[in-house]
């Protein structure tokens, strides 16, 4: 989606395809929108990464794992966290958000609906098993700084929602 | 002279977040109930993920071969500059919420003069913190009206909590010597002029929680300047542990 300033060597993208968000393991680093650059100088990876929320526990195992993917190339990887542009809901791709809907979490609705559902109980987060409107929050925190946990009604599942974040 | 008072300012923004998160810490799996444990234990994440910014950027300009866990676990009480108001003890989740909201209040208005600070590192850890400190607020401030509009119980309990936290909030709007030095250079916020807009929206908040606003005249303060209360130290006996005991260990 919105993809500002991004900048990557493309030759590495193969391999950054390969490494996952702990949490959400369905999604990639490249669905996640963290890397904002990686760029190959004389076999060395100087990635910069951008941390969804501060003190998100997976940003320190995404710079391990970046670093053991690229290990088998002889590659080394540096890892600069990057906070400004801060990360926004809007940069995880819209192949990311599906892989997100399959795996069962709802995908964040746009700034003001997902106001209207975490602070004023309005039903609009669409149900990732059966895709009912008629949820409702149970919890304005989740599992992961990113998440609230919500009900569906319908069919009665227990789901995790991604917060809008801009 | 410039540089420490950067670093010293950059501590006593930090040091409230880490103190506060370590706070909330203790409550992990101890919340009154699963959603409140995950909520407390969310919001201390994002505390200190903040405070992790801070300290790298403050070990990173102090010179010394100095690292964010140097700064965390290493040093002594009255090393610490965070407010008394965020190492008050968590004696019912009335207080909890007491502490978490009073903070809050100022924390937000903190942060949003912050972003605009001449200092980059500063105005992106502040930016990026914003968006989370606004969902602590909501999320403290719904249940101080939640409480204290509830039951007679939870209504006197809430009352006792804000009634003793109130001391400490005026020292959040004290200007230490580095806050100072770094409000002229356009680094820092002179944290002295939110006062007026920190009381106005507790006040109104309070009204809606059905609850008194405290008429106490006397504020306690002294943290700024590591003067602290008595439960400082037992707080850091648990947060310095692992690092006291097993010196330069890591995970």
């Amino acid at each position: 989606m919105i993809q500002t300033n991004i900048n990557i060597d493309t030759h590495l993208l193969p391999i950054l395809e390969q490494v996952s968000d702990p949490e959400i393991p369905v999604l990639t680093v490249l669905d996640l929108g963290v890397i904002r650059e990686a760029i190959d100088i004389d076999g060395t990876v100087h990635v910069k990464l951008t941390p969804t929320y501060s003190g998100c526990p997976a940003m320190d195992v995404i710079g391990d794992d970046l670093k053991l993917a690229f290990a088998p190339l002889g590659k080394k990887v540096t890892v600069e966290l990057v906070l400004a542009p801060a990360w926004s809901t809007d940069w995880i791709s819209e192949s990311g958000l599906q892989k997100m809907e399959a795996y069962g979490i709802a995908r964040p609705l746009s700034e003001s609906a997902d106001k209207d559902v975490l602070l004023a109980g309005k039903k609009k987060v669409i149900c990732p098993q059966c895709k009912s409107t008629n949820t409702h929050l149970v919890s304005q925190f989740g599992s992961t700084a990113c998440k609230a946990l919500f009900k569906c009604e319908a069919c009665l599942e227990p789901f995790d929602y991604f917060k809008c974040l801009k | 002279m410039k540089s420490e008072h950067l670093y010293n300012y950059i501590l006593g923004i930090a040091d409230n977040s880490l103190i506060l998160g370590q706070r909330l810490g203790e409550l992990c799996g101890h919340g009154p109930s699963l959603e409140t444990d995950i909520a407390g234990t969310n919001i201390s994440l994002d505390l200190i993920g903040q405070t992790r910014s801070y300290y790298q950027y403050a070990a990173k300009i102090s010179g010394e071969n100095k690292t964010e866990d140097d700064i965390a676990f290493l040093r002594l009480e009255r090393g610490y500059k965070n407010v008394l108001l965020v190492e008050q003890p968590n004696t019912h989740f009335g207080y909890v919420m007491g502490r978490q909201y009073l903070f809050d209040v100022f924390h937000l208005l903190l942060l949003q003069e912050l972003q605009f600070s001449k200092d980059q590192t500063l105005a992106a850890i502040a930016k990026k913190g914003i968006k989370e400190v606004s969902y602590h607020k909501r999320f403290s401030g719904d249940w101080i009206k939640r409480l204290g509009d509830g039951t007679p119980e939870s209504t006197a309990k809430m009352q006792e909590a804000i009634d003793d936290l109130w001391p400490y909030t005026q020292e959040l709007f004290d200007m230490t010597d580095a806050d100072t030095a770094m409000a002229q250079e356009g680094i820092g916020v002179d944290v002295s002029k939110l006062k007026e807009s920190y009381y106005k929206q507790v006040k109104t908040l309070l009204t809606q929680a059905t609850l008194e606003v405290p008429q106490s005249t006397y504020f306690s303060r002294g943290g700024k300047n590591g003067v602290h209360s008595e439960h400082m130290g037992y707080l850091l006996a648990d947060l310095q542990y692992m690092q006291r005991t097993y010196p330069n260990m890591e995970w």
